[in-house]
């Protein structure tokens, strides 16, 4: 499942934040910030993506770092998300 | 070019030179025709621009025995020049460009003002120096092609503007602030004539009397004003609703009572207008009073001409309203507005002198989950940044926090925001630029003595020296004030006071969170109390929103065949760039930059490169 979310979160990346350019998506692992990939509206535009596609709901605790700032970060986070709320 | 002189013109040529003028009459109205000449016809000048201080040089030079013949500040230059040569600079307090041929020496000096208020161009062609106040004067040389310069466009995705001497066009230059050219059999040269300076933080804050440097910067703005009040026609001021204009205003409306008109500029969107604050300030004056308001639709509607206007691209519609604005000056029948312009760079205003310091005092204790909030405070005008948990505040102020001596710290996030929006040039353009950093070449233009001063003042440096000259007082100023025939004046950029205050230690200028402490002390006894104590909002206006406010342009505009053939962009990227912000009720920062920069750029080339070039001649 982890493997779905990021593929996902990256494609949503590409379009919304790279318009098409792929090949300056940054990898799974490094960090969003530092990338410059998302600005500070960025932010509140990935968590109200996240939270219509996956059906979740993001405290302001949840928008840190820790959670979204990479792909990888963002899988597990949501995927930690999503099996507490089926569970 | 009649735009910047509609009331009279004139030329002057000889051999090997010649000079030519189009004039907007302020002093010395029946008799300050140029190009002018001394009685002996050895020195000629053309001159755009005030010397403000010309009453004092006069009485020197007449008691020296000169012998003057109009009433013009324009006769003071030559006379000046006579007596010192180049040297005669260091004497002019003004707003100046000017050109002037001695023919005893068989040289022409160009000379641009300290600050950079008045432009400067030049271009070699075919073995000849062509100097005009706006390229598109060059546009009528036989031969002249104009042509983007792909680095000045990455400046201008980076830093807003070109680094000077580059500007937009390739092979055009402009003359920096306070240099010099002379151009002769030698060939031409150029030299700085005067220069920012800042006092070594080694040596310490001096120790000084607030009390006592109030007074002193009251006595300075007060004489600022009186002569920048100096015309043979009406002196009106602009309110921007804040403290700076609010001041050169209330200055003003005591040394002309009863007659100050006074002008301001609304808009239909809350977020950005400030009539209220206008209006509070007008009543106060009992000025009379004009105001007119912005909408997007003419925002868009001029971006046109504000781009045929200020001749390079731009990242922000914001000179658009002030086209508006400076349009009702001139309807008004006035010609010279006082501004409050300056003043965030000599008194450290502007939010980025406020952001760095915060940036700096996070870094102390990175994992602090108070300090965070602090950038809240710096910006209750955003509504997106504070809807920002303290975790992202932190790291999106972070940048470059690991280098605290990194010259550009101050401006790092700034630079890294902008030049997200180069993420639209098209492979070629990547290509052609190689690995060209321009936040580092700027990094390289800075003087030695640069990394001797306070951090304030390196930020302070970095606004005066580059975004000023480059943006502020041109493509916002100058160039949209003399686009409808008036002259805009500036105390805060007197140089006696931007000399006195780079001399004040940094806590007078920003003393905690404070912007313009000694401004304030100096000044907000005299204001009224809604104005005095505002927290600042600094001039913004709608930007990809209002652009889109006319979907005819953005789609002329941004053709994919017209963005393929010019090379420059990635189509697909600017149509799905363009789709985003009309679905997005707020862009950000990034988005917005990159529409206005896209679409300023592609209007450019429209403008200046297309074979049919009458438009931009024209008036």
């Amino acid at each position: 499942m982890t493997a779905t979310i990021r593929n996902a979160v990256r494609t949503f990346m590409i379009e919304n934040f790279l318009f098409g350019d792929a090949a300056s998506m940054p990898a799974n692992g490094e960090s969003l910030l530092d990338s410059g990939l998302m600005d500070s509206t960025g932010v509140l535009e990935l968590v109200a993506y996240l939270e219509d596609q996956f059906a979740i709901t993001l405290a302001d605790t949840d928008i840190v770092p820790a959670n979204l700032d990479s792909v990888d970060r963002i899988a597990a986070f949501v995927e930690l998300r999503a099996r507490r709320a089926a569970a | 070019m009649s735009h910047r002189g509609p009331d009279g013109s004139g030329i002057c040529t000889g051999a090997g030179h010649g000079l030519a003028h189009v004039r907007l009459a302020i002093v010395g109205l029946s008799d300050g025709a140029q190009p002018m000449q001394t009685a002996d016809g050895r020195l000629t000048v053309a001159f755009n621009g005030e010397i403000f201080n010309y009453v004092e040089l006069r009485d020197e030079l007449k008691a020296r025995g000169a012998v003057f013949r109009t009433h013009s500040d324009t006769e003071v230059i030559l006379h000046l020049y006579r007596e010192m040569g180049e040297d005669c600079l260091t004497r002019l307090n003004g707003d100046f460009a000017f050109a002037l041929w001695d023919a005893d020496r068989q040289r022409m000096l160009l000379a641009r003002d300290r600050m950079g208020v008045r432009p400067l161009f030049y271009t070699e062609h075919r073995g000849v120096l062509y100097f005009a106040s706006e390229v598109k004067a060059f546009l009528a040389i036989p031969g002249f092609d104009a042509a983007l310069d792909p680095t000045a466009l990455d400046q201008i995705f980076t830093l807003w503007a070109p680094i000077p001497p580059r500007t937009a066009f390739r092979n055009v230059f402009e003359l920096e602030p306070g240099s010099l050219m002379i151009c002769d059999r030698q060939g031409r040269r150029s030299r700085s004539w005067w220069q920012l300076d800042f006092p070594d933080a080694g040596q310490g804050p001096p120790a000084v009397d607030e009390a006592e440097k109030a007074e002193e910067l009251l006595a300075l703005m007060e004489d600022a004003t009186r002569m920048r009040l100096r015309a043979d026609v009406q002196v009106g001021a602009c309110l921007s609703g804040g403290l700076d204009s609010a001041i050169t205003a209330s200055l003003a409306a005591e040394m002309m009572p009863g007659r100050l008109e006074t002008f301001s500029l609304g808009f239909d969107s809350a977020e950005y207008d400030e009539s209220a604050y206008q209006a509070v300030m007008a009543e106060a004056l009992g000025t009379r009073h004009h105001a007119i308001l912005c909408r997007n639709s003419d925002i868009a509607e001029s971006f046109p001409e504000v781009v045929r206007l200020t001749e390079k691209p731009v990242i922000r519609t914001a000179p658009a309203p002030m086209l508006k604005l400076y349009g009702l000056v001139r309807q008004a029948g006035i010609k010279v507005v006082l501004t409050g312009e300056g003043a965030d760079e000599v008194f450290a205003g502007y939010d980025i002198f406020k952001e760095a310091k915060v940036r700096a005092f996070c870094a102390r204790q990175p994992g602090s989950r108070t300090r965070p909030h602090l950038f809240r405070r710096l910006y209750p005008y955003l509504p997106g940044l504070q809807k920002q948990t303290a975790g992202y505040l932190s790291a999106a102020f972070g940048v470059g926090i690991g280098s605290p001596d990194d010259p550009l710290f101050s401006h790092r996030l700034r630079l890294r925001n902008t030049a997200g929006a180069k993420l639209f040039f098209s492979d070629d353009l990547r290509a052609q630029l190689g690995g060209y950093d321009a936040a580092e070449d700027m990094a390289a233009h800075l003087p030695p003595r640069f990394a001797r001063w306070h951090p304030l003042h390196r930020a302070q440096y970095l606004e005066s020296r580059f975004l000023l000259p480059g943006y502020i007082l041109s493509s916002q100023g100058d160039r949209m004030a003399m686009g409808c025939g008036v002259e805009g004046r500036f105390p805060f950029l007197d140089h006696r006071l931007v000399e006195w205050a780079a001399a004040l230690p940094p806590g007078l200028k920003l003393r905690g969170l404070e912007e313009k402490h000694i401004l304030r002390k100096a000044m907000a006894p005299r204001l009224p109390a809604a104005v005095a104590t505002r927290v600042k909002q600094p001039y913004r206006a709608p930007d990809s929103k209002a652009l889109l406010a006319a979907p005819e342009l953005v789609r002329a505009t941004l053709d994919p065949g017209a963005l393929a053939r010019d090379g420059l962009f990635n189509p697909t990227a600017v149509g799905k760039l363009v789709a985003k912000c009309a679905a997005n009720a707020s862009p950000g920062f990034r988005d917005d930059t990159a529409v206005v920069g896209v679409l300023s750029t592609q209007l450019w080339l429209d403008t200046f490169t297309r074979n049919d070039r009458t438009a931009a001649r024209a008036a």
